[in-house]
């Protein structure tokens, strides 16, 4: 009988004919010890860090008076996103925006002579995760400023975190409101300066009276939409015909288009965020809903989500949001062909990949009007900020820390881009607005 | 130092283990760690307390579940609502429409407390409540279950779909239970602020002493007759049935027993992390737990404890060392432990090594073997088709 080969019994045997032979043995257990030897290397750094993990970066700190990681030549801040996980594809674009954002500024000379350098940590789209990664950016790291968090769900998760350790968080996305904090620059809009503009332009552009809102199911729709039917009903004297939520990740929206159709709504109001955008609008092209035909605003869907839709499918349907690539102006040029140099001509840039680029130059500028990186004269400083360069063209830090910025209507083209077909003027953030809860 | 050495020896093997774990967890991990660590582990021994329970249900019971987020969930929610409630006072909610309730529930039109929050005022009801509510829970699930002798593979899938459900029922219903974000924002426990350096370091330790009162309840369970029974019924349960014991009660007990762990290690996280969120319920976290008993063997109640630790770890070294290559190196580690280690560290360890060893050797001779035929075995196969074929 020949031995199979794997099977205990051949391994035996080759051992044992392996220990005959002390050539075969020699190279044997060189071979082994190198593989230990590597596997050992491997191991080293991770024990090492074990036994160490306390005292690591705590040298580079101690120059500073502020207790902050700020040497006579650097200053290190932290990046917060997620890199891996249900969120990344979404949150790569404020990364990249971040870093082409932070390189510039370097090559310019920097910030108050020091050049930024950056600590990446990966949330993981784990809000836990978030909030240790935040505590380690400050506790261990002292980093000067974070500019990170995508989600409602992580910015809540780290909040407490940035408020205890007094740290600096610029927040780029696009959020429900209800939340002013000291250590937070809120660098998106905040929900009215998204709908209500948009709305009055609806009402007002296409005469409409009638609106169906639908969202995805989590805070940042639910209060949206409170917002907009506030608004609907007691400002532009409307009806809402229709209000449906469905599950973050739904991708069967027949029966809602149904509901639709028999409602016959002026307008489609539609916050579907994420994955869910894609079957939502291919379903609503499926059954006749289509730009030339009806309606629809929606406030949640970007250049980048339209990458994934296809721009065939939201033809003539209007977005709602304060930037689009195809915005045109000087600095919104300079801005895509800087990041299309960097990260490749097919990239494509979203509101808030936008709003993440201002993150670190409205740091840049208060800490400078400042003299100091310290947390709290930064945050001090930044009311009145005002930002010239900005893609968008021109913002403004509010006291409740967050922008000044304009609402533009898109209407959605063949090739994923929009025409910008509304500009209203700089609105106010009013994260508790009156009238509306 | 010998007398030392002297009343280490007079130490029943069974429980040296358990002198070291706690003296590395009181004693050696406070002394190294500042606090910022040390708060880490602190978190990652509330996952401890899982894989604790998953050695009793999985390694000595054979019952594999894959939804112990549930009751991890369960027990934390419980924590979180009295934890909210205190931080919910009519005075720091005054701007909202209904001051006095929770943030989120304003965010979602409500406009007094559900009923089933009212009791969450009292902390005795509370922590009453984080022991009771999830095993009352899980003997419910698992009677349901083994009385019909739903056992092996169908249970783990049952478990994790009841995971699922119960992660979307809290998503969806965000009005009553904070939704995606789960409740955030925890700030004092009677007044007691636990965000405070301070604060992490006193629940570090009551972690570390629950979690050892854990260990002697479970090695106290395994060496009664209780324990022999359990794993009599893991190698042959219909024996066991023969035998006049009801299997099902047995499972049901186990079962509990894993349940209630895991609340108590929810319950501890909710405090250490300052807030709980569907992300813990969900068949990802379950699945992750169990993979820490894994990697610490399913078979040691402390093994399971370091399994925990290495993995959270790992997961927080190499996160931080490569944010990009993370996830990559952390699966290289569990599938490295699996097929050379199936009995997890703890083999390593119980063995003093050999087996594992032996085992490693194995592997690499087979490596070897892959990388470069050897001449030899081509004329074993040369010689055995010269032979007559019968």
């Amino acid at each position: 009988m020949e031995p199979e080969r794997g099977s205990p019994q051949a391994s035996l045997s080759d051992l044992f004919s392996i220990l005959q032979d002390p050539k075969e043995m020699l190279i044997m257990s060189i071979q082994c010890s190198k593989k230990l030897d590597q596997a050992f290397r491997r191991l080293l750094p991770f024990s090492l860090a074990l036994l160490l993990g306390t005292s690591g970066t705590a040298t580079a700190a101690s120059v500073n008076t502020t207790g902050l990681a700020v040497t006579d030549t650097t200053v290190t801040v932290g990046d917060l996103h997620s890199a891996t996980g249900t969120m990344a594809i979404s949150e790569i674009g404020s990364i990249q925006a971040e870093m082409l954002a932070i390189d510039q500024i370097n090559a310019a000379g920097g910030v108050l002579g020091r050049k930024i350098e950056v600590i990446k940590e990966d949330g993981a789209s784990d809000w836990p995760t978030f909030a240790e990664k935040a505590r380690k950016l400050l506790v261990k790291d002292k980093v000067a400023a974070v500019f990170g968090c995508w989600t409602s769900a992580s910015r809540k998760a780290v909040l407490p975190v940035f408020e205890k350790e007094n740290g600096l968080l610029y927040y780029p996305t696009f959020y429900e409101g209800l939340e002013q904090s000291k250590n937070v620059i809120y660098t998106g809009q905040e929900a009215t300066q998204q709908i209500i503009a948009g709305l009055d332009w609806m009402a007002k552009e296409k005469g409409a009276k009638t609106f169906f809102l639908i969202g995805s199911d989590y805070i940042w729709p639910r209060t949206s939409n409170k917002i907009a039917r506030k608004h609907i009903e007691n400002v532009l004297k409307g009806k809402v015909v229709g209000e449906e939520y469905y599950p973050l990740g739904h991708t069967n929206f027949r029966t809602l288009i149904n509901k639709v159709k028999a409602a016959k709504p002026d307008v489609i109001y539609s916050i579907v965020v994420g994955g869910s955008n894609v079957s939502w609008f291919k379903q609503l092209k499926a059954a006749g809903i289509t730009g030339d035909k009806a309606n629809l605003l929606t406030i949640s869907t970007t250049e980048d989500e339209v990458k994934g839709i296809g721009g065939e499918n939201v033809l003539g349907f209007y977005s709602a949001m304060k930037y689009f690539q195809s915005l045109d102006n000087a600095n919104n040029k300079a801005f895509v062909q800087a990041f299309k140099t960097k990260y490749g001509a097919d990239s494509v840039i979203g509101d808030v990949t936008q709003a993440a680029y201002l993150g670190p130059w409205l740091w840049k500028a208060a800490v400078e009007k400042a003299g100091s990186f310290d947390v709290d004269k930064v945050a001090a400083a930044s009311p009145g900020i005002e930002l010239n360069t900005a893609p968008e063209g021109y913002v403004k830090v509010h006291p409740n820390h967050h922008l000044w910025s304009k609402l533009r209507i898109g209407k959605w083209k063949k090739d994923g881009q929009v025409d910008v077909i509304y500009e209203s003027g700089l609105i106010e953030p009013n994260p508790f607005p009156e009238g509306y809860q | 130092m010998t007398s030392l050495l002297e009343y280490y020896r007079r130490i029943p093997a069974s429980w040296r283990g358990l002198l070291i774990l706690a003296l590395v967890l009181l004693v050696v991990f406070p002394l190294l760690m500042g606090s910022f660590r040390l708060n880490l582990v602190g978190k990652y021994l509330c996952f401890a307390y899982v894989a604790l329970g998953l050695v009793l249900a999985w390694g000595y019971g054979g019952i594999l579940s894959l939804g112990q987020g549930v009751f991890f969930g369960l027990g934390g929610y419980c924590m979180a609502m009295y934890l909210k409630l205190e931080a919910s006072d009519p005075v720091s909610t005054a701007i909202q429409s209904t001051p006095g309730i929770p943030d989120f529930m304003d965010w979602n039109q409500l406009t007094e407390l559900p009923w089933f929050w009212e009791p969450f005022h009292n902390l005795p009801f509370t922590l009453l409540a984080i022991l009771v509510l999830p095993t009352l829970f899980a003997y419910v699930l698992s009677l349901a279950m083994f009385r019909r002798r739903v056992g092996g593979v169908y249970f783990a899938i049952i478990t994790q779909a009841v995971a699922l459900i119960l992660s979307t029922l809290i998503i969806g219903q965000q009005g009553y239970t904070g939704g995606v974000n789960g409740i955030t924002d925890l700030k004092t426990l009677e007044g007691w602020d636990i965000r405070t350096d301070a604060a992490k370091t006193v629940l570090y330790f009551v972690c570390c002493g629950l979690l050892i009162v854990c260990i002697v309840a479970s090695q106290f369970i395994l060496k009664s007759k209780l324990g022999l029974l359990l794993v009599a019924m893991r190698d042959k349960e219909e024996r066991v049935r023969f035998s006049g014991y009801s299997v099902a009660d047995l499972k049901v007990f186990v079962f509990c027993v894993a349940a209630l762990f895991s609340a108590i290690g929810g319950a501890l996280f909710t405090l250490q992390v300052g807030f709980m969120s569907p992300s813990f319920v969900g068949i990802v976290p379950s699945v992750e737990m169990v993979i820490f008993a894994a990697v610490g063997g399913r078979l040691s109640l402390v093994g399971a404890i370091y399994g925990c630790l290495m993995v959270n770890f790992g997961k927080t070294y190499f996160s931080e060392a490569f944010p990009e290559l993370w996830l990559f190196l952390m699966g290289g580690l569990f599938i490295g432990i699996v097929m050379f280690f199936p009995n997890g560290m703890a083999g390593l360890f119980q063995s003093g090594g050999r087996e594992s060893l032996k085992q490693l050797w194995r592997g690499l001779i087979h490596m070897r073997h892959h990388d470069r035929p050897s001449p030899r075995v081509d004329e074993a196969s040369l010689d055995s088709s010269l032979e007559p074929r019968s």
